[in-house]
């Protein structure tokens, strides 16, 4: 028999064999912990890799400590034969351990033999079948769109002629989020935007000694195109993606099913607010857009091209006609009612855990900035030809 | 139980929240390899002791040991901690973008530096020893129901082979025969491994049949931390209606029924 080690609490794991006659006996000693799962590892394949047939009983009295993950192994090199062992009371063998050994292979006995893998499919195969995917995905998304905003032109529907279903207090906070807030982040973006443009047409007009229609250019440009476009891009950054995480983590924490159950109806509470409030803001944000873009153009004419902003006023009221900001206005509820109805569906789709939230509040800003961007070529196209 | 050496020592704690004190000169001790049961009413602070002991709330005075750990005034690297104790959330706190398996996994690959084959390997009898059937493996714990995220949450607290493990309500929202089988697969494992146990509960039936002491949570402070029995006769009128109402009398009958 061994002597006592130095320290059991620092015993590597180990095992050795006894022979009688009788009986070849497998002695554990040491540490069958997960701290020693490598040494652990190496000593069982060591024992696998000798072929040595597997013991009748095991002594396991000098063994130090074992935990479910010894036990694992254990039971992965013995298998069936330490069943057998631990019926027939092994050495050394404290009930408690024993219950674990026995939990373990029960545990373990109720798993499937081998992790079965699944055939992978060829490369081929596989672009074929994400491309497939994504058009159905896609597909379901335009469907799904589209449901949803048929079931908030219903709700508005049903609560435009009843004022006390109106929710005033819940447009107005947010009317102050979407719309108040933005305010200093709009005026400043467009303005810097609307300065990039007057020296662009400085630059490039000052060759044909046509620097004047620099004024044209911007304020043209602004009313019509620019602060619309800047607006809602930035509007389906900020504003879409509150929406979706706002009404997602609702969701999540299946607040959005108990309004169901108290009787509210989520569309009529959550929904139509929100559309509301951006239908509402982004006209007034896109004005404020104009006003800015104009504003920085004109500081560039007066700095760079001597253009007293009196001579710009006068020009700009000259040259340019009132359809130019109607044309701009009128696209502006158009695409807060898209970037609204996309956020708060992505919103619904969400399924209740972080990564879902994260996926969805990036899809709907990717489709909100997409849908915007394509209306708004569409929009251009008609206009033109039209005549506008 | 009671005579082995202290685990976890908690000396004059006092925790608050602002201006609401919720824990005033609070003192407990656990001793190894024994089941404590916490109980008290809504709002005494049973989690907030629990946070506090594993150092997720700095109390406001007073001194937390675990073993020969300061976790209070904190002192010795955080990583050595959590080698020593599981925690199971009273939700489970599962990670959402993880599936089942790849959450028991994370612990063994960070911490025990094992290869992901073997974590899976290992991971994949926690799952059984926890009672969650196979194909639950690769799901996202969003599509889970509650009593399997708690056995998930357990398999993931156990991963490590704790020698401390803190449960917060686990058999809170399980079926009874599945709460029955949490509470022997805690005394299986205790009894197994020597774990010390720390378990928040308002399960009368978890708390005759597996807890070794009960300590109460009362009035800011421990009011008495002791054998049931001892426990059941303290004068405390809290105490005296918690075990001799109706669920405290048919739950003590329960455990001595199975006992005979």
């Amino acid at each position: 028999m061994l002597t006592s080690p130095l320290n059991p609490a620092t015993r590597p794991p180990a095992l050795h064999y006894t022979t009688t006659p009788a009986a070849r006996t497998l002695v554990l000693t040491g540490q069958w912990t997960l701290d020693y799962f490598n040494e652990l590892l190496r000593c069982l394949n060591a024992e696998r890799a000798s072929a040595t047939p597997l013991p009748d009983t095991i002594d396991f009295s000098e063994l130090d400590a074992i935990d479910t993950a010894g036990a694992q192994l254990l039971h992965d090199w013995l298998g069936i034969r330490l069943d057998l062992v631990l019926s027939q009371e092994p050495l050394g063998l404290a009930p408690e351990r024993q219950a674990l050994l026995k939990a373990v292979i029960q545990a373990a006995s109720t798993l499937p033999d081998a992790d079965s893998h699944e055939r992978k499919p060829r490369p081929f195969t596989e672009i074929l079948g994400r491309i497939g995917s994504a058009l159905e995905q896609t597909w379901h998304q335009v469907r799904d769109l589209l449901g949803f905003m048929g079931v908030t032109c219903e709700a508005l529907g049903r609560t435009l002629f009843r004022p006390s279903t109106w929710r005033v207090t819940a447009v107005f906070a947010q009317l102050e989020q979407t719309a108040f807030n933005a305010v200093p982040i709009i005026a400043m973006l467009t303005f810097m935007v609307g300065a990039v443009v007057a020296f662009l047409g400085a630059t490039i007009l000052a060759g044909f000694g046509a620097s004047i229609y620099t004024i044209n250019l911007v304020t043209f440009s602004f009313l019509r195109e620019f602060a619309v476009l800047l607006t809602a891009i930035l509007m389906a950054g900020r504003t879409a993606s509150a929406f979706t995480a706002q009404l997602g983590s609702m969701k999540g924490n299946e607040e959005i099913d108990a309004l169901r159950m108290t009787g509210l109806d989520p569309v009529n509470l959550l929904v139509l607010p929100r559309i509301i409030a951006l239908l509402i803001a982004l006209p007034l944000l896109t004005f404020v857009g104009m006003v800015s873009g104009i504003l920085g153009g004109m500081l560039v004419c007066a700095v760079s091209l001597d253009i007293s902003p009196t001579m710009f006023m006068s020009i700009f009221q000259r040259d340019i006609q009132l359809r130019h900001f109607v044309i701009g206005m009128v696209k502006a509820p158009v695409f807060a009612y898209l970037i609204a109805i996309i956020g708060c569906l992505e919103g619904f789709k969400v399924k209740g855990s972080a990564q879902s939230l994260g996926e969805h509040t990036t899809s709907a800003v990717v489709q909100s900035i997409f849908v915007v961007i394509l209306v708004d070529a569409v929009a251009a196209m008609f206009f033109m030809e039209m005549g506008w | 139980m009671a005579d082995g050496p202290v685990t976890i020592q908690v000396r004059d704690v006092t925790n608050q929240f602002g201006s609401h004190v919720v824990h005033q000169h609070l003192d407990l001790d656990v001793y190894k390899g024994e089941i404590l049961g916490v109980v008290g009413g809504s709002g005494s602070g049973k989690s907030v002791l629990l946070r506090t002991i594993v150092g997720l709330q700095q109390p406001a005075s007073g001194t937390v040991r675990m073993g020969d750990l300061m976790v209070f005034p904190p002192a010795g690297s955080e990583r050595q901690t959590q080698r020593r104790f599981g925690v199971l959330f009273q939700r489970g706190a599962l990670f959402s973008s993880l599936t089942v398996l790849e959450n028991i996994c994370l612990p063994l690959i960070e911490h025990a530096g094992l290869t992901r084959a073997q974590a899976e390997h290992l991971a994949r009898v926690k799952l059984a020893m926890a009672g969650l059937p196979i194909k639950s493996a690769d799901q996202y714990p969003a599509s889970l129901s509650g009593g399997m995220v708690k056995r998930a949450a357990l398999a993931r607290a156990l991963a490590l082979d704790p020698e401390i493990l803190f449960l917060d309500e686990p058999t809170a929202g399980l079926d009874p025969i599945g709460a029955g089988a949490f509470d022997d697969l805690i005394v299986t494992l205790r009894n197994a491994l020597g774990l010390t146990v720390f378990l928040v509960t308002h399960d009368l039936d978890t708390l005759y049949t597996i807890c070794d002491r009960v300590a109460v949570l009362s009035q800011k402070k421990v009011l008495v931390a002791d054998t049931l029995p001892v426990v059941e006769t303290c004068d405390d009128p809290w105490v005296h209606d918690y075990f001799h109402g109706p669920r405290g009398r048919s739950a003590r009958r329960a455990a001595h029924v199975s006992t005979e």
